[in-house]
């Protein structure tokens, strides 16, 4: 089967989220467009994940769940777990690494968790656009050590990215895929960086507004919805493939 | 100028590629985004960063740099620190900010 996967989406938590991104809008409208996976990546914090797992799974959508992590090098990465216990423990890196800058809401935005009626529960004092104190190979060694996706974020655009940030996609860089944005295929990346040429490449929306779900898909094709599915098909084996929705 | 020139004047560290400290320094660069180094850099220039990731090497070969300054107490990484031996491009250390490191160096270099 091929399952539509948007995999990059930010919720109301993220500053510069807006604030119709709560889980309950986000899971309705990705049900609306048919969306089969949801990627939740906020900025530097997993806090709406569960809730919007359960909500999602409410209307048969499946969620990977994550995060985007800045790392010391302002490079972003995309990062996923099996399990909320996985989740939970990268959380706490997260809270261990996140330095202790404050949101300004007036100039990054509001960062507040909501609840499934839409009242805010919780509210992230800390900044979490910040770098975290920790470098790209040791936020990935601490994902594959929780047995996660490390997938750096839109490689190609000329801000936060590993060719911003680092000139370049390092030689013999390991990595699950590598996200580019609509401004590049897969095959201009590969002629760009050959020692990636056998990389898996995804496209997500990188959603800030609903507007813009489902903007971008990955399609993945595999026997089922699971973490273990998605491994396989980033990694093409066992007969399951991935490749960006045109 | 040499780089061991420049190592004792603004007493930094040599933080690796001692095999390099006769390498020539006509100028510097100062900067954290590697993308803009590689575009923007010339030849013989010592730079100036926090970034310690091994690009930092790739990129300083490649363009034929001086050395690199590490700012503020940072230290390489690893896999950077050895190939900064290996090709022997000098990593220098300071506990001073860029700014200050920038000011002192191109005091030294202006003329």
């Amino acid at each position: 089967m091929v399952f539509r996967a948007d995999l990059h989406v930010h919720t109301v938590l993220s500053p510069c989220g807006d604030l119709d991104m709560s889980p309950a809008k986000i899971v309705e409208v990705a049900a609306r467009r048919g969306i089969d996976i949801l990627g939740i990546t906020d900025h530097n914090s997993t806090r709406h994940v569960p809730l919007i797992c359960k909500l999602a799974w409410e209307v048969g959508i499946f969620v990977l769940m994550g995060a985007e992590v800045t790392t010391r090098e302002e490079v972003h990465c995309l990062v996923f777990f099996e399990d909320l216990e996985k989740l939970s423990a990268f959380q706490e890196y997260l809270d261990r690494y996140l330095p202790e800058i404050p949101n300004d809401p007036k100039y990054f935005g509001h960062q507040v968790v909501v609840d499934e009626l839409e009242n805010i529960v919780d509210t992230e004092n800390r900044l979490l656009i910040s770098g975290l104190d920790q470098s790209l190979d040791q936020v990935r060694q601490q994902v594959y050590s929780l047995g996660g996706l490390f997938i750096p974020a839109h490689i190609d655009r000329m801000r936060f990215s590993l060719t911003s940030q680092l000139g370049f996609v390092p030689k013999g860089f390991a990595a699950d895929a590598f996200e580019i944005s609509r401004n590049n295929t897969p095959e201009q990346m590969k002629q760009k960086f050959p020692w990636i040429a056998s990389a898996s490449f995804i496209r997500g929306s990188d959603a800030h507004t609903l507007d813009d779900i489902g903007e971008s898909l990955t399609l993945l094709e595999m026997e089922r919805r699971s973490f273990d599915e998605v491994c396989k098909a980033l990694h093409g084996i066992d007969n399951r493939s991935n490749r960006i929705a045109s | 100028m040499t780089v061991k020139e420049v190592t004792e004047k603004l007493g930094l560290k040599v933080l690796s590629g001692a095999n390099g400290l006769s390498r020539k320094v006509t100028g510097g660069y100062v900067s954290d985004l590697l993308s803009d180094v590689m575009g923007n850099a010339d030849a013989d220039q010592i730079w100036i960063t926090l970034q310690t990731h091994k690009n930092v090497l790739a990129i300083a070969s490649l363009k034929d740099l001086a050395g690199v300054i590490l700012v503020s107490d940072n230290r390489p990484e690893p896999d950077t620190e050895a190939q900064s031996n290996e090709e022997e491009i000098p990593i220098l250390g300071t506990s001073l900010p860029t700014f200050e490191i920038s000011g002192k160096l191109y005091e030294m270099l202006k003329k």
